[in-house]
């Protein structure tokens, strides 16, 4: 395993949905466990890799690399550096965690461990690929299961938040194939002189020729890929499909959305637009920022003017984003740096909140922000553990929300100076909104309609704890996380900013 | 009048022409064995499916070959010939394995169930030589050998008002359109004064033909090849005959004389029009027909909620996709065009293998009885799904290879407007596509809603589709390898 530890990171989990497809349907019980096993191995790997990454360079590690198609260049080749790590060890964590969380799934669960372990397979692929065409497979083959985890599993309109999620991110990621196919022609491999899919060819703008000569081609290819990933982050007005899809899926599907899909956005923009069109990400630091500060102001407001906690958590999720972008466009190692870590840390916050959201509604059977109260009396653990999630949103001092946002913030503001400030604002709305719900909910009146309300369960708390225990560690001391991506990302400012 | 057509054939040239003979062979001994053997359609299609076996294993051998032009210079062989002689013979035998289990061919009602057969192998025989016409008389005979085959096919349930409806508008169209096309052939036979390609080729490359008149000759000829690969604005015949024929016929239809089709343009502009190309800008109007053809067929398949009706719209896009490769003149446009076609067969027979299979319980294609089929019939949904994904091009199946490829080739060109516009049209077709997802999966079956067993031999035809169409989308070298040796002798180019 140690030679291939990407590729079983990636394909334990089709191993595992295959077994399951292959099993009869009575087999509920055993197909869960198989479920937690394949996506085990994944997690257990990544500790590996946490282990084992060398934290002194900005080169590609544990790279795997092999033909698969010869006559016309690609590739399978896998590798990762300090900027896919803690993605790929976020979705490991995600992604078992979300399989505890699913356990009371009971309508057809076959269908369902087996969709979602495809689409950790499809996440775990577009954090370790290093071919373009392998990346963008990967990039769409997470839309069926997600698709269909939407749309059987979820909520009331549960079908028109499917389509609507899968719509815009096809019509982003047509784009972001033919900028693909662009790059494809006009990039050179410096080996063979052939053309080439290779991500780290194409970063090389010595390699760069025809049209990606010309400026403009750059800008408009820059534009294609932007919108792409804009959507899936999403920036605004992109963003329509977030809340509905949000709100629709079910609890777990909801923190993969959530805590690693949004990711595959900024995540694309670090690891294909910046490295390879630097000159346009130096051109687009202004726009970045703007959208940035509109993402945080916008969906902050947004948020505040929910009755629907899924939806407060959905429009939470914009805003947070919004930070990932400001820090981007910062275009120096406080704010890019600050931006991947707030990725990370969004992951786990914004998870914990969709986790007990979830917890709620299974025992209420409703969402609505106003008809609970007092719930603080009812169910103190449950209370505490909310409340721990809901402050690291806010981002109190001493949980790791603070820390990435608050590296942003210092990134960010030599660059832009009052697009900074107004961004700023954010944190006082999202401190609003936050706390405007929990006093809500569980302040006040006790609400008599919920006495028998049961306490959160052992196997919830199993999969709030871990993160909240990270939550806190990262929040007091960044570093392990830091460590790992330093290296890289300053490399890639280097690269981009000069 | 030009001194080859005088040539005497032959004989030993039909060592050349070796798969139709065996297909012609076949619709003749199909038809005696049926005459012989009555009420035993047994015997007509195992006599058909021999020979589509056979004409397949003929095939493989002339990947490679050097083109060469037999029977007097009416047809050429060549590695694409080839390539069709082997689609074609596979879309037979699919179209055989379907038509088997299917109740609206077999049901007990019918009659002549061995003419059937017989039909197929008499068309099979009829597209492959639409392949390799190389003279404008052949061109019109073979288009018209498999329409005149289809006309019949397309009626075969002849006591049902909607296949006879079928049927005589397909007539109609048909009739009109080849008698379009045959006055366009006159004309360029008026101009350049030779009825083979390369004549014609040799005389248009010299200066014969002023703008106008080649224009008016391409116009008339598109629009007796638009028909035959239901092109807007010629498609109009399409949805009415999917709908209305026999479900396995509709399936042979939207591949076989599609891929034809095609072929016959191929070969005709490659190699007679390309020399006009400064004269008259047939590429630019194809390329504008081509965003026609898919934005029509995307948009109005939306709306329909009868699912033959509904894939008969999306097979007029994906003639749509396909004119984006036809018009790059490049090798890799061709390539791309061929793969696609082997591909869209596969995926298009599945999607309507499907149809063909449900039917026989559900004696419907409305959209609305498909409701909770993924629970109702778990593996077939699945398949299902896999050639919706697959005709909306997403990875990791062979549609997306596909599609890959006609859009590489179209950038490689720099029609990036075309590409770009080819982009958005997927997207709209994710919609109607994920329409019939949506019903099966999403949507309760009513209470009553009956089961829905499936033949065994569709299960198994399904998965001799389904599984292609899913490993061409993770390994597709081979495959494409096929494509790329056909086109490399091609000397259009």
């Amino acid at each position: 395993m140690a030679d291939h530890l990407l590729s079983w990171m990636t394909f334990a989990p089709v191993i595992g949905a295959a077994v399951i497809a292959g099993l009869p349907g009575r087999y509920k019980d055993f197909t869960k466990w198989i479920a937690a096993a394949a996506t085990a191995v994944p997690l257990l790997l990544a500790v590996q890799l946490f282990l084992q990454f060398d934290r002194t360079t900005a080169n590609m590690q544990f790279t795997e690399h092999y033909t698969w198609i010869k006559s016309f260049n690609i590739e399978y080749f896998l590798g990762v550096d300090g900027l896919s790590v803690p993605m790929v060890l976020l979705t490991a964590l995600l992604s078992f965690l979300c399989i505890i969380a699913s356990w009371r799934i009971e309508k057809a669960v076959k269908g369902y461990f087996s969709l979602f372990l495809l689409l950790e397979a499809g996440m775990m692929g577009v954090f370790c690929a290093l071919d373009f065409f392998l990346f963008y497979v990967f990039w769409e083959v997470m839309l069926l299961p997600m698709y269909f985890l939407i749309g059987i599993w979820g909520g009331p309109r549960k079908e028109y938040a499917a389509i609507k999620f899968f719509l815009y991110t096809l019509a982003g990621s047509v784009l972001m194939l033919l900028a693909m196919i662009a790059f494809y022609y006009n990039v050179k491999d410096p080996v063979t002189g052939g053309h080439t899919f290779n991500m780290l060819h194409m970063m090389d703008q010595a390699n760069h020729g025809g049209i990606l000569a010309l400026s403009n081609v750059r800008f408009v290819i820059w534009m294609g890929l932007f919108i792409g990933f804009a959507i899936k982050v999403p920036v605004f007005p992109f963003h329509t499909w977030l809340p509905d899809a949000h709100v629709e899926a079910p609890t777990a599907v909801s923190v993969i959305l959530a805590g690693v899909l949004l990711k595959m956005g900024t995540y694309g923009l670090l690891r294909i637009s910046y490295p390879m069109l630097p000159d346009q990400a130096v051109g687009f630091m202004v726009p970045m920022a703007i959208l940035g500060a509109v993402n945080i102001l916008y969906g902050a407001f947004c948020a505040m003017a929910q009755t629907d906690m899924k939806k407060l958590v959905a429009y939470s999720s914009v805003s947070h984003m919004g930070y990932v972008l400001l820090g981007m466009s910062a275009m120096n190692e406080a704010g890019i740096n600050g931006a991947v870590l707030q990725m990370f840390n969004h992951g786990t916050i914004t998870a914990m909140m969709f986790l007990c959201v979830g917890v709620i509604y299974d025992r209420a059977h409703h969402r609505d922000i106003n008809g609970f109260g007092g719930l603080g009396l009812q169910l103190p653990v449950y209370t505490s553990v909310f409340s721990f999630a809901l402050f690291a949103a806010v981002g109190l001092p001493g949980l790791s929300g603070f820390v990435s946002e608050a590296m942003v913030f210092i990134g960010a503001f030599p660059t832009h100076r009052t697009i900074t400030i107004v961004s700023a604002l954010g944190i006082v709305v999202g401190a609003a909104y936050v706390l405007w719900m929990l006093q809500r909910v569980f302040l006040g009146e006790k609400n008599a309609k919920y006495d028998s309300l049961p306490e959160i369960s052992a196997r919830e708390l199993c999969t709030l704890v871990p993160i909240g225990i990270i939550v806190l560690v990262l929040g007091v001391y960044p570093m392990p996380v830091l460590d790992l991506m330093k290296v890289s990302l300053n490399h890639l400012i280097k690269v981009v900013a000069g | 009048m030009s001194v080859d057509m005088l040539q005497i054939p032959d004989w030993s040239d039909l060592g050349g022409f070796l798969p139709e003979t065996v297909m012609f062979g076949a619709f003749l001994l199909a038809l005696l064995g049926d005459l012989v053997v009555r009420r035993r359609p047994v015997v007509p299609f195992a006599v058909v499916m021999a020979g589509a076996l056979t004409a397949l294993a003929l095939s493989f051998a002339g990947l490679d070959a050097p083109e060469r032009t037999i029977l007097g210079g009416l047809v050429v062989v060549d590695g694409m010939a080839a390539f069709f002689r082997i689609l074609f013979s596979l879309i037979a035998v699919a179209t055989l394995l379907v038509s088997w289990a299917s109740e609206e061919i077999m049901g007990r009602s019918r009659e002549n169930k061995g003419e059937y057969y017989a039909l197929i192998a008499l068309m099979t025989g009829g597209m492959m030589v639409m392949a390799e016409a190389r003279d404008l008389l052949m061109l019109y005979l073979s288009l018209e050998l498999v329409s005149l085959s289809s006309y019949v096919m397309a009626g075969y349930m002849r006591n049902s008002l909607r296949a006879t409806e079928a049927s005589l508008k397909y007539v109609i169209f048909g009739a009109v359109s080849s008698g379009v096309m045959l006055y366009g052939l006159s004309l360029l036979y008026g101009l350049t004064g030779s009825l083979t390609y390369a004549g014609v080729r040799d005389a248009l490359a010299a200066g014969a033909g002023d703008p106008l008149s080649l224009l008016t000759v391409c116009v008339l000829l598109l629009a007796g090849l638009g028909y035959k690969i239901a092109m807007v604005p010629f498609h109009f015949w399409a949805p009415d005959v999917y709908e209305g024929a026999p479900t396995p016929v509709s399936a042979f239809f939207s591949v076989g004389p599609k891929a034809a089709g095609f072929a016959l343009m191929i070969r005709f502009f490659y190699t007679t029009m390309q020399p006009a190309v400064d004269r008259v800008d047939w590429r630019l109007l194809i390329a504008v027909l081509s965003v026609a053809t898919m934005t029509f067929g995307n948009l109005v398949a939306v709306r329909q909620v009868n699912v033959k009706r509904l894939l008969a719209y999306s097979s007029i896009a994906h003639a749509g996709y396909l004119l984006m490769g036809f018009l790059m003149l490049t090798a890799e446009g061709l390539q791309a065009i061929l793969f696609y076609l082997l591909v869209y067969a596969l995926m298009n027979l599945g999607a309507f293998l499907f149809v063909v299979a449900l039917n026989n319980s559900l004696k419907s294609e409305h959209l609305d009885d498909y409701a909770g089929l993924g629970f109702r019939s778990p593996w077939a949904a699945a398949m299902m799904i896999v050639f919706l994904f697959s005709l909306t091009g997403l990875p990791p199946t062979a549609g997306f290879i596909g599609k890959f490829y006609l859009f590489a080739a179209v950038m490689h060109e720099g029609w990036y407007w075309l590409a770009i516009v080819g982009v958005l049209n997927s997207v709209v077709s994710l919609f109607y596509y994920m329409k019939i997802a949506r019903t099966m999966y999403f949507t309760k079956a009513p209470a009553d809603a009956p089961a829905v067993p499936i033949a065994p031999l569709h299960y198994v035809t399904l998965v001799l589709l389904a599984a292609p169409t899913l490993f061409l989308g993770l390994y597709w070298g081979g495959f494409k390898d096929l494509a790329d040796r056909a086109v490399q002798h091609f000397t259009a180019l």
